[in-house]
């Protein structure tokens, strides 16, 4: 079992990480975890969503289009509350994540408790609000790790795809983060408008540092699904940047560790997501919404419990939620009867339902997928189109992550990207 | 990387930014002894002398060699 989760601005590392499946990664996964109640695992992997606030405006945010329609955030108290139930169920590695984390002003006692409690603790995030005295601050507090996402090395096309003069800040972040004692681990999302500049994103990299980058390809949920048109790249870019990534790999060996995340739409395989929704992974929304998955508020019928009602215990192993996509009882076929259920469960839940409207359906990324067609249709848009966006987004134009944007949002229409707002 | 004992997991556990590793019981003791100050044949002496086994150098020093390759221990000089 893998216990990588996604972690990552544009949700983009998957499960082999969890972080992603991170296919791409050499991630050791750990052993079968000890069974808890009906032989389901702790949830090994946290992540708090401390924050749907963000100063940046990402076209490939995974967070969901309708987020200003959400309740208010959790206080500190119920944030704390929620670290300690879950490190005394197991849970483990903590992903501090957003939104952007460091909007929050607690975000240092609240790392402060967290490694009280013993978690491994990650701060996802753009590094925007980074200041040389929070950075000491959250050192003191026992923070373990950071990650800084990357929108693209030059600042152009870093500033109109992040919308704000940021990239100065992040590469004064990114000196700070090695004035520290951290590792430089950068985040890239990679899509069609900023692939063909992988070469000079890695000598950025490597200009500032980076011991590990991760080019993780968008993965289309959210706002990323709403501007998909316009973010698949084509096979031929997929192609050119894989082989720079392979002349960096050879130039620098373990000096830079570069993950290559291709987005799953080029596969014939579904990610094995989150190693199975409710097998490790938990997180937890700014509102409090629980969910087996980031992404899982969109998914149609599933009643998410609410830290605000239940504790994590409960939660975990009694909601019909996180149980919903347990074992393998829901699975149509083809994936019920197929020998590679118990490798990628059926891919994800959330791609089977934003692209066929039915979460029980096989990952369309599959080619054993009756509904693959409407991946491949998705890849030859991109590709016919050549350098120029294709003629689907042509017709409408990039949708900026953005608080009033979020309020026109149609909830509950997945073609929107919206999805309801619900709270158990 | 930070190795803690995972009472819910019951394992030594290696823990970083994208994963975490749980190791064996043999491989827990190994790495918790690595402490950056003790020698390979010192740890064998101990893990030996804990156990009240010989012969272990083989299969700690395989084991170490196999961490180092995956940057789980780094040598000093």
């Amino acid at each position: 079992m893998s216990a990588t989760p996604p972690v990552g601005h544009g949700l983009g590392a998957p499960n082999a990480a969890v972080g992603a499946t991170p296919a791409s990664r050499d991630v050791q996964a750990p052993g079968p975890p000890p069974t808890g109640t009906r032989g389901v695992g702790p949830p090994l992997w946290l992540l708090l969503e401390l924050t749907y606030r963000c100063p940046l405006h990402c076209v490939y945010c995974y967070n969901p289009t309708n987020f200003a329609h959400t309740g208010p955030e959790l206080p500190t108290a119920d944030w704390i509350r929620v670290l300690r139930e879950a490190r005394a169920l197991g849970a483990v590695q903590l992903g501090l994540s957003g939104g952007e984390p460091l909007v929050r002003e607690d975000l240092e006692p609240l790392v402060a408790e967290a490694h009280a409690l013993g978690f491994y603790i990650n701060l996802i995030t753009s590094g925007v609000g980074m200041s040389e005295a929070r950075m000491r601050a959250l050192k003191a507090a026992g923070l373990d790790h950071i990650q800084l996402s990357f929108q693209d090395s030059t600042r152009e096309l870093n500033d109109f795809l992040s919308s704000t003069r940021t990239f100065e800040l992040k590469s004064r972040v990114a000196a700070l983060i090695r004035q520290h004692g951290y590792p430089m681990v950068l985040n890239v999302v990679l899509h069609r408008l900023n692939i063909d500049h992988v070469g000079e994103i890695l000598e950025l990299a490597e200009a500032m540092g980076a011991e590990y980058v991760e080019l993780a390809n968008t993965q289309y949920y959210g706002w990323a699904w709403l501007n998909r048109e316009h973010l698949l790249p084509s096979r031929a870019q997929l192609e050119r940047a894989e082989g720079v990534t392979q002349r960096f790999r050879e130039r620098l060996g373990n000096r830079m560790q570069i993950y290559f995340v291709v987005p799953d739409y080029f596969e014939t395989r579904p990610k094995a997501c989150m190693s199975g929704l409710g097998s490790v992974f938990l997180a937890v929304a700014p509102d409090g919404t629980a969910m087996p998955c980031h992404a899982a508020r969109m998914l149609p019928g599933l009643e998410l419990p609410n830290v605000r009602d239940s504790d994590i215990r409960t939660i975990w192993y009694h909601s019909p939620a996180f149980n919903r996509f347990r074992g393998e009882a829901w699975m149509k076929e083809p994936c019920r009867s197929c020998p590679e259920r118990g490798r990628d469960f059926g891919g994800c839940r959330c791609q089977a339902y934003l692209l066929t409207g039915d979460p029980d359906n096989a990952d369309p990324v599959c080619d054993l997928s009756p509904h693959h067609a409407l991946v491949t249709a998705a890849v030859a848009r991109a590709e016919q189109a050549g350098s120029a966006a294709p003629a689907a987004a042509r017709e409408r134009p990039l949708v900026f992550r953005d608080h009033r944007v979020s309020i026109a949002v149609v909830t509950g229409d997945p073609a929107r990207g919206g999805a309801p707002a619900r709270r158990a | 990387m930070r190795l803690q004992w995972e009472p819910a997991q019951e394992a030594h556990v290696l823990l970083y930014p994208e994963g975490m590793v749980k190791l064996n019981g043999s491989a827990g003791a190994i790495m918790s002894r690595c402490d950056g100050v003790r020698t390979v044949a010192e740890i064998v002496a101990d893990l030996e002398r804990t156990y009240g086994l010989t012969g272990l150098s083989g299969d700690v020093i395989a084991f170490v060699a196999l961490a180092l390759d995956k940057r789980w221990l780094e040598l000093r000089a």
